[in-house]
């Protein structure tokens, strides 16, 4: 499926967040959008999916949801918005909920998403009881359990430390490749944009304006070869020579959103 | 590394300011309270009529038990604090939901509910008795009502504080509203709503005495009440504590309760 965002625009109140935003996620990719904070990159993916009504423009979809999709646009959350009086089981169970499948076919789901996120063992586990990095596998695990045609994932990995984010980012990649699932990933970390991304969109600072788009020159599985350092580390600077100037005058704006 | 002859140690500087509650401490406490409260009463300083002792209050007990006029009091008491609580917590609930949730019941119900909330409930006794006259409904509607406000007030603000980012999310996967309030507010909300049943409960405590009081044969305030016009303060006091007693098992029930229901804390 493709998903579309064309002309889109956001205002809060008097607050210019987004313009004129025309923009195509490929079937199969994965879109990275970054930018200065306060650009509107969450309200972008937030419109994207139906969850913030844009002002101006619209995001529309290309195509059918694959077989089995019970949710063709499904979030992400940075915060992982689990339900603390839910096993992890539960969380995850709770997107099937509403569906009228088999309890066989449910069950069966559950358990395949926690064996794809390396939740198997902590099925009877309470958030509370999870590391970060676990709760957002829980986050993983509750949206590919209803095979989505559109994973929105809105900064997930940046309430996790480094190491963790390490990990999160290499099993990311590979649940990505067994369905690969059409992507859009916001994310202010360049380097976790260059590590996953097809394309990366980028904002320029508030109001969000598409900047640029770059399709990253190396295949996903070779960026960690040396021989392709060099190419990732000019488009790294590339990147962050066009997002530096705009980052700094975002850093001294004085935000008044209220 | 070996300690340095010269150099000081560092002070802590961090105690304190962690009160935790003791096991034997509250027991010795009240032994102390009764065992002086027995004493003084044995030498004659305390006058019998005025202050009885613990022992004439529990052998009050004793005989209210025995001829069965405990029992009659304590169920006339627990039967309409159990309706009146029942009818008003179902009423609060619904009212609260509706306000934490539709934007017109909260237009049209927040101001309505606040400005009622501070009435003390025991004040529209008489005009509840001349509409529903001086028997069981009178009582009970007073208890409602004093339930009622509490209740609606507390789920509403507990249905607030459901962060937003769940409802959300509920809303991303398609889940209907029915389901989400269901699944999402009534669990979020549920601790709040626990604490609010908490002050209603004691509400319908003091209520449940003051209507008896007024106007009841039977009842732990009527009991409490008659004692006194008698100046039988052994049955008084024996009636205080019977109250009390009654406190404190609601008190321990509702704990009981948010210990099962808020388990996952």
């Amino acid at each position: 499926m493709e998903l579309r965002a064309e002309g889109i625009g956001h205002r809060y109140g008097a607050l210019d967040v987004l313009d004129g935003i025309d923009l195509s996620v490929r079937e199969g990719e994965i879109l990275a959008v970054i930018g200065p904070s306060g650009c509107g990159k969450s309200t972008l993916l937030g419109i994207l999916g139906g969850l913030i009504r844009p002002t101006a423009g619209r995001a529309a979809i290309v195509g059918d949801a694959p077989q089995g999709c019970l949710n063709a646009l499904t979030y992400v959350f940075q915060d992982f918005a689990l339900l603390p009086w839910r096993s992890v089981a539960g969380n995850v169970g709770l997107a099937l909920e509403h569906h009228p499948l088999s309890r066989g076919e449910r069950h069966r789901r559950i358990a395949d998403a926690l064996a794809l996120t390396g939740l198997a063992d902590f099925a009877d586990a309470y958030p509370k009881q999870l590391s970060g990095g676990m709760r957002q596998r829980v986050g993983i695990a509750r949206a590919i359990v209803v095979r989505p045609a559109v994973l929105l994932m809105d900064e997930p990995l940046s309430a996790l430390d480094a190491q963790t984010r390490e990990l999160l980012q290499e099993e990311l990649l590979a649940i990505w490749a067994r369905e690969r699932t059409t992507t859009v990933y916001v994310t202010h970390n360049l380097m976790e944009a260059l590590r996953l991304a097809d394309r990366i969109a980028v904002l320029s600072r508030r109001p969000g304006r598409l900047k640029d788009l770059i399709e990253v020159p190396v295949p996903r599985e070779m960026r960690g070869e040396p021989g392709h350092a060099a190419a990732l580390t000019a488009l790294h600077d590339r990147l962050w020579q066009s997002i530096r100037p705009e980052a700094a005058a975002a850093d001294r704006e004085i935000v008044d959103a209220a | 590394m070996p300690p340095d002859a010269a150099a000081r140690p560092v002070d802590f500087r961090a105690g304190g300011f962690e009160p935790r509650p003791g096991r034997t401490a509250p027991w010795i406490a009240a032994a102390a309270i009764l065992g002086a409260w027995q004493i003084a009463s044995a030498a004659g300083l305390l006058p019998d009529l005025f202050m009885p002792s613990p022992e004439a209050v529990i052998t009050a007990l004793g005989r209210m038990w025995a001829s069965g006029e405990l029992t009659l009091h304590l169920i006339a008491s627990v039967q309409r604090i159990a309706i009146g609580f029942a009818i008003g917590a179902a009423a609060g609930l619904a009212v609260g939901f509706a306000m934490g949730i539709v934007s017109l019941a909260r237009a049209v119900g927040l101001p309505i509910v606040s400005a009622l909330f501070p009435i003390p409930k025991i004040a529209l006794l008489p005009l509840l008795i001349l509409w529903l006259g001086i028997g069981e409904p009178s009582k009970v509607a007073t208890i409602a009502l004093g339930v009622f406000f509490p209740t609606a007030l507390a789920t509403k603000t507990a249905v607030d504080g459901v962060p937003r980012n769940l409802i959300r999310m509920a809303q991303s996967f398609g889940m209907p509203a029915f389901a989400i309030v269901l699944k999402i507010v009534a669990p979020g909300a549920m601790p709040g709503i626990l604490g609010g049943f908490r002050i209603a409960a004691s509400i319908a405590l003091i209520l449940v005495t003051a209507a008896e009081m007024i106007g009841a044969e039977h009842g732990v305030g009527a009991l409490v009440l008659g004692a006194g016009n008698l100046m039988q303060t052994d049955k008084l006091i024996a009636g205080v504590v019977l109250l009390s007693i009654m406190g404190l098992l609601v008190a321990a029930g509702i704990g009981a309760l948010e210990k099962w229901l808020l388990r996952w804390r």
